[in-house]
């Protein structure tokens, strides 16, 4: 791993960057440091926002000065990771395909020069790491995406994109928890609620879990969406040890 | 307990707290007042603690009767605030009876205004804040603006602080139209030339009509990106100056997405950024680039201000 960068980001927030690209081992140094600081707390520090490889650490500079806190997450590394390296627990969402529910899976299919049964197969077939919850409440930033279906944003992000909507870019997928404007290519919907105030965390994915798509049909879709509503429906959840 | 019931609610109102801390990692933006410095004073004139929520007013105030009197206080934005046929004071204790009717109409100077109850608005904590989050549509009254008929009502049987007496006439802020902002450059500022950043110091740029509590498109001289503007996603401070392709800048606020993928030449300092609120469309923003020691010393001066009026 290189060397840790440790930027201010203004003057009440330091940028903590294991690194620049997405990778599960700098996913877990970011989980691991986002631990550390919860078991033990630095004063002064008010939230911690983890993504991909770096986290934004915010801080009240009249309780800790930059130099103090950066020395003390300096104290911290390197972090002990094989743990968080581990596949944990995994997360089947139904999801249904295309049609009115996945708008852009045709041009996903297009420029993969694919069919659009082969890009259900590949987007499907392949269990996703959650890097991160950012963007809105619950989104989940999920990786790798098969490189041959990977495609960049819309030039035209929408106005308006239903919530569940399953999308790509680049090679990243996410699903849109709630109703939000969005530049994601959208090829699914999955029916399952990914965000809930009264639950504790509120997002259903956290960093380190992981995903499985299952594709479903009109009938099973609206079934598990009317049993998500009336809060009888049971996710699947497969945990690894 | 104070309630008002509203006759016409303005352009831009919301409920609004110091924001909603500890769950951005969940995607959960922490909103709150645009302005602190008048949330502030708002809570501290009428013996709040800083904790209390407000409703904050933008450009246009609207009409309020009063079903219940009590006492409440402005602070911020001029909107010609006026109790039946008497004009109100800001920065100021003011007291109403059942039936007084508060108008507040265009912000003269300024684009954001704050009325406190005595006691603090009684909304639920959701996510341990009372800001609303209106993208989110939860927070505040029932997670909107409020509408025509709906009652605020203030908390009952909080235990109060000592009132701020005597606002000092130093202690109100002037509102300019052109705003000096202090930033620290980065975190990403190697992704632009020198020119670049030569250029966003020594220009101003104009806060267009897409200006909101989530943030404001600027507009002016285009800064020069090396290469593209995209970085890998990572968490995006308030007052983050991202930079998109066309080398116009977005200024990130109290409703700002927690993450983003445009590389932030520069952000805006905490002693600064409460005057941002204070801006609307049309108005210039001139970023200047200090150093940290110089940020966190204007910091540790506003905070001291901020804790004499709680305490005198």
């Amino acid at each position: 791993m290189q060397e840790v960068r440790i930027l201010p980001a203004g003057d009440q927030a330091l940028l903590v960057e294991f690194g620049r690209h997405i990778a599960p081992e700098l996913s877990a140094n970011v989980r691991a440091l986002r631990q550390s600081l919860h078991r033990i707390p630095i004063n002064g520090i008010l939230d911690i926002i983890p993504s991909y490889a770096s986290l934004l650490v915010e801080y009240d500079p009249s309780f800790v000065s930059s130099e103090v806190l950066s020395a003390e997450i300096r104290r911290r590394l390197p972090l002990k990771t094989e743990e968080l390296e581990r596949k944990q627990e995994l997360f089947v969402l139904p999801t249904i395909y295309g049609g009115e529910f996945g708008p852009d899976l045709d041009d996903v299919a297009d420029h993969a020069g694919l069919t659009a049964e082969e890009v259900v197969a590949l987007h499907a077939n392949r269990d996703y790491l959650v890097y991160l919850i950012g963007f809105t409440p619950g989104f989940p930033y999920l990786g790798s995406l098969d490189e041959r279906i990977a495609m960049p944003r819309l030039t035209n992000p929408r106005l308006k994109i239903p919530g569940g909507s399953v999308g790509i870019a680049g090679t990243q997928t996410g699903i849109y928890p709630s109703e939000s404007p969005g530049g994601w290519r959208l090829i699914g919907q999955t029916p399952i609620s990914l965000f809930n105030l009264q639950a504790d965390p509120p997002a259903l994915l956290q960093p380190g879990v992981w995903v499985r798509f299952r594709p479903v049909d009109d009938m099973e879709f609206t079934l598990i969406k009317q049993q998500v509503t009336e809060g009888t429906y049971r996710i699947d959840r497969i945990s690894h040890d | 307990m104070t309630k008002l019931r509203v006759l016409q609610p303005g352009m831009l109102t919301s409920v609004q707290d110091r924001g909603r801390f500890g769950y951005q990692d969940q995607g959960v933006p922490p909103a709150g007042a645009m302005d602190e410095y008048a949330l502030r004073a708002a809570n501290a004139l009428c013996g709040n603690s800083i904790r209390e929520a407000v409703l904050e007013f933008t450009m246009v105030g609207g009409s309020y009767e009063f079903v219940e009197g009590g006492s409440f206080a402005l602070a911020g934005a001029d909107m010609g605030a006026r109790l039946n046929d008497h004009g109100l004071p800001l920065w100021q204790q003011c007291k109403a009876v059942a039936g007084d009717r508060l108008t507040l109409g265009w912000a003269k100077r300024g684009c954001r205004l704050y009325l406190a109850m005595s006691g603090g608005i009684d909304v639920p904590l959701v996510l341990g804040s009372r800001s609303t989050y209106l993208s989110g549509k939860f927070g505040g009254l029932h997670g909107r603006m409020p509408v025509t008929g709906d009652e605020i009502c203030s908390q009952f049987g909080q235990e109060k602080e000592a009132a701020l007496g005597i606002f000092s006439p130093d202690w109100i802020p002037s509102y300019e139209s052109c705003l000096t902002a202090r930033v620290i450059l980065g975190p990403q500022q190697e992704c632009f030339t020198e020119k670049g950043i030569a250029t966003f110091l020594d220009n101003e740029y104009a806060i267009t009509s897409q200006a909101d509590r989530m943030g404001y498109r600027l507009e002016g001289q285009p800064i020069q990106i090396k290469g593209i503007a995209d970085i890998l996603t990572d968490g995006v401070p308030a007052g983050a100056v991202q930079v998109q392709s066309e080398g116009q800048p977005l200024l990130l606020l109290a409703d700002r997405q927690t993450t983003g993928g445009y590389a932030k030449i520069a952000c805006v300092i905490g002693a600064d950024l409460w005057r941002l609120g204070q801006t609307k469309p049309g108005d210039l923003i001139h970023f200047q680039a200090v150093n940290l020691v110089e940020a966190q010393a204007a910091w540790r001066d506003l905070s001291k201000l901020w804790n004499r009026w709680v305490r005198s």
